[in-house]
């Protein structure tokens, strides 16, 4: 193995990172407002591939171009979302009847994504898809830059929204006591509402990658669900920067030891890192507690 | 309160992902068979989850030998009724679907599901209940390393489906054959076996390894295996795939990294026809792959090109969207219709018997002959490769069907 592979494999590791970091913001952003877990998360992925897939086959729009109408569009559908299904959950025991009820939703979106595109696996196509360019010995991937950039430049939109606007103030004082909150004039139901929207509003930016990246069909959120959810653990479950920092680490990570050693141990090593960094830090790399400090 | 509404109504709308839809196969029994109750045959496929695409082709290929069988007068003059439900993809699942189907559903067959992975635990359950257990997709040693007497796969036997291609590429001229070689297999019971054997033919021939390693079928990230494969250079690639998406990711991290090989072939996930291409960037970009299998759309065979235009017919597309799944299914039908009409009845231990009894059947996937394990000694072994959009049947070379294989593979897009 040389020096040159194991570079490779770390460019590989974060560049997909960003990637996942930015499928998984979502997540940790719909779990530290509302104390939601998103099981529907890899769902709301694969359906934001096919409106990209519709958008730039049907209508002929570009994928990065595209996002300019998916984004605000997954923003009305998360806020759809919150109001049908969350905002009617108990607040004693939200957190696990979330679980059943998002269980729920990403069983109905992949029904009605079977019922209307088949499951016949489809792959995003653009001119920037398989082109590459040569750097230091490498090719890198258009995609998969790009992509990285994209998730860089939405956590880098998320974590301003949340950590220095009034809103974000909102936000994060609705978490910290939701009684406290709203006797000092914050609309809680509106600020959940409005938060569920941005989490599956970048949904739909990490779709679009995933499905540039990916062959996805409408069962395919059930592969990407697990691994979102140990990244976003790793990050302390509310972390926008936590799971950039998470999924760069685990993603690298899992790539070197693939070249290095097999990838057979990828995914164990890949599991083994996250328990081995919660028994040292049991509320993850950025506890929640400290993320709704910040 | 909520949340038990939305999931029963989830349930309801996720396609049948976990219910059970009877069907008649769309055939008309005929007045013979109509006058008598039907007999229902009992599948479990996996209709969503990972295998959603081959369970739901599966499901075509069961429901268009209904359909025929109905036609031309049912099952000792009882119609067909499918009773078909959804594993989700799920080993654990699958097991209470035949628990459910044959005690509850009292279906009177039982067809097989989609995959060894999914063959291995439903063979043991029904062989409990004593009924013969026909299958298309359960070719791997797994199946039938168990003692079981009541499994019986009509499909070629996979761990020599990599055998005709091994030997092909040692036979080639020296200046043609390749030099070195890479093999990645997913850890899947279909797919691992195969590769060491093709492995060990190769490496006989002086074509020296030069990456060998396996992955967990779980896999989300292919892009560091594939980027180590193309870093390998090697001449021939063999890809243990079970899916369409494995072989795509391979696919498209080669063009990336400007590696073509001269030779590649994987083991599954070309022979998904159109879905394939349409994953893997166009019949530009699948030119000259390679897979082996035991049948396809082109198979010179009157039964097997009668089911094709009956596919496109029902479905519709072209016959290049027939995938082997749909014959795999058919030819499960066809051997049960056989077995029943030769014992005049339904009564499962005396299909078991007959089936094991050395006799030769009829399949659109061609003649068909249980060994003592239940494999198909009969089957014979393919590789197609993909030529101008087409998939060709190229070995064995020299057999009936067979056109020359396009050597080197041609660079992507070209």
């Amino acid at each position: 193995m040389s020096a040159s592979s194991l570079a490779k494999a770390v460019v590989d590791g974060i560049l997909t990172g960003g990637v996942y970091a930015l499928m998984a913001a979502g997540l940790t952003l719909i779990f530290g407002v509302m104390d939601i877990i998103n099981i529907a998360q890899g769902a709301l992925i694969v359906l934001g591939a096919y409106m990209s897939y519709v958008l730039s086959v049907h209508l002929g729009i570009d994928l990065f171009v595209g996002l300019i109408i998916t984004i605000p569009a997954f923003f009305v559908l998360g806020v759809a979302i919150e109001w049908a299904f969350m905002r009617r959950l108990r607040e004693q025991d939200r957190t696990a009847m979330s679980i059943l009820v998002t269980y729920a939703v990403a069983i109905i979106i992949e029904g009605l994504l079977s019922v209307i595109f088949g499951v016949d696996y489809l792959q995003l196509r653009a001119s920037y898809v398989d082109s590459t360019f040569h750097i230091l010995g490498f090719y890198l991937p258009y995609i998969y830059v790009f992509g990285f950039l994209l998730a860089i430049g939405l956590l880098g939109v998320l974590y301003w929204i949340l950590y220095r606007t009034h809103f974000g103030r909102g936000v994060r004082g609705s978490l910290q006591n939701r009684t406290a909150a709203e006797l000092i004039g914050v609309n809680v139901n509106r600020v959940r509402a409005v938060s569920v929207g941005i989490g599956v509003a970048v949904t739909a930016a990490g779709g679009m990658v995933f499905g540039a990246t990916n062959a996805f069909n409408p069962s395919s959120g059930y592969d990407l669900i697990s691994r979102l959810l140990s990244i976003v653990i790793l990050a302390g479950l509310g972390s926008i920067a936590g799971a950039l920092v998470a999924a760069l680490f685990m993603v690298t990570l899992e790539d070197v030891v693939a070249v290095v050693w097999s990838p057979v141990w990828a995914t164990l090593v890949y599991y083994a890192s996250l328990i081995v960094v919660l028994s040292f830090r049991p509320g993850g790399l950025f506890g929640s507690a400290a993320v709704r400090a910040q | 309160m909520v949340a038990a509404g939305v999931l029963a109504a989830a349930l309801l709308v996720g396609c049948g992902s976990s219910s059970s839809s009877s069907s008649s196969g769309g055939g008309s029994a005929s007045n013979a068979s109509s006058n008598k109750s039907p007999v229902v045959i009992g599948t479990s496929l996996s209709l969503s989850g990972d295998f959603s695409a081959d369970g739901q082709a599966f499901q075509k290929g069961y429901q268009l030998w209904a359909s025929d069988v109905n036609k031309a007068g049912g099952l000792l003059g009882h119609p067909v009724k499918l009773d078909v439900v959804s594993d989700a993809s799920s080993p654990a699942q699958v097991v209470t679907n035949y628990q459910k189907l044959i005690s509850s559903d009292h279906a009177k067959l039982v067809f097989g599901p989609f995959s060894t992975l999914l063959t291995v635990p439903a063979s043991k359950v029904v062989n409990r209940y004593g009924y013969a257990f026909v299958e298309g997709a359960g070719g791997a040693p797994a199946a039938f390393g168990n003692g079981l007497h009541n499994i019986f796969d009509v499909s070629l036997p996979v761990i020599d489906n990599l055998v005709p291609f091994a030997k092909w590429v040692a036979s080639l001229p020296a200046s043609e054959r390749p030099k070195t070689a890479a093999y990645a297999t997913s850890d899947d019971p279909f797919t691992q076996p195969q590769i060491p054997l093709a492995q060990n033919i190769m490496s006989a021939a002086g074509i020296k390894t030069v990456y060998s390693k396996v992955f967990p079928a779980e896999v989300t990230d292919y892009a560091p295996i594939a980027t180590a494969v193309a870093s390998s250079k090697a001449d021939a690639v063999v890809l243990g795939s079970v899916d369409v998406p494995t072989v795509s990711a391979f696919v498209h991290a080669f063009i990336q990294q400007h590696y073509s090989p001269k030779v590649f072939i994987a083991t599954a996930g070309p022979d998904q026809g159109a879905a394939f291409l349409k994953a893997a960037g166009g019949a530009k970009n699948a030119e000259g792959i390679m897979y082996p299998n035991g049948w396809y759309p082109g198979y010179a065979n009157a039964q097997s090109q009668k089911l094709v235009s009956e596919y496109v017919a029902k479905y519709g597309g072209t016959p290049a969207d027939v995938n082997a799944d749909v014959a795999e299914a058919y030819s499960v039908g066809q051997a049960i219709a056989q077995a029943v009409a030769a014992t005049h009845s339904l009564d499962n231990p005396k299909i078991i018997s007959y089936l094991h009894s050395g006799v030769t059947l009829n399949s659109v996937q061609g003649p068909v002959k249980f060994n003592a394990q239940g494999e198909n000694g009969q089957a014979a072994a393919f590789v197609f490769q993909w030529q101008k959009g087409n998939q060709v049947q190229v070995l064995p070379v020299g057999a009936s069907g067979s056109k020359p294989p396009l050597i080197p593979k041609p660079n992507w897009g070209s």
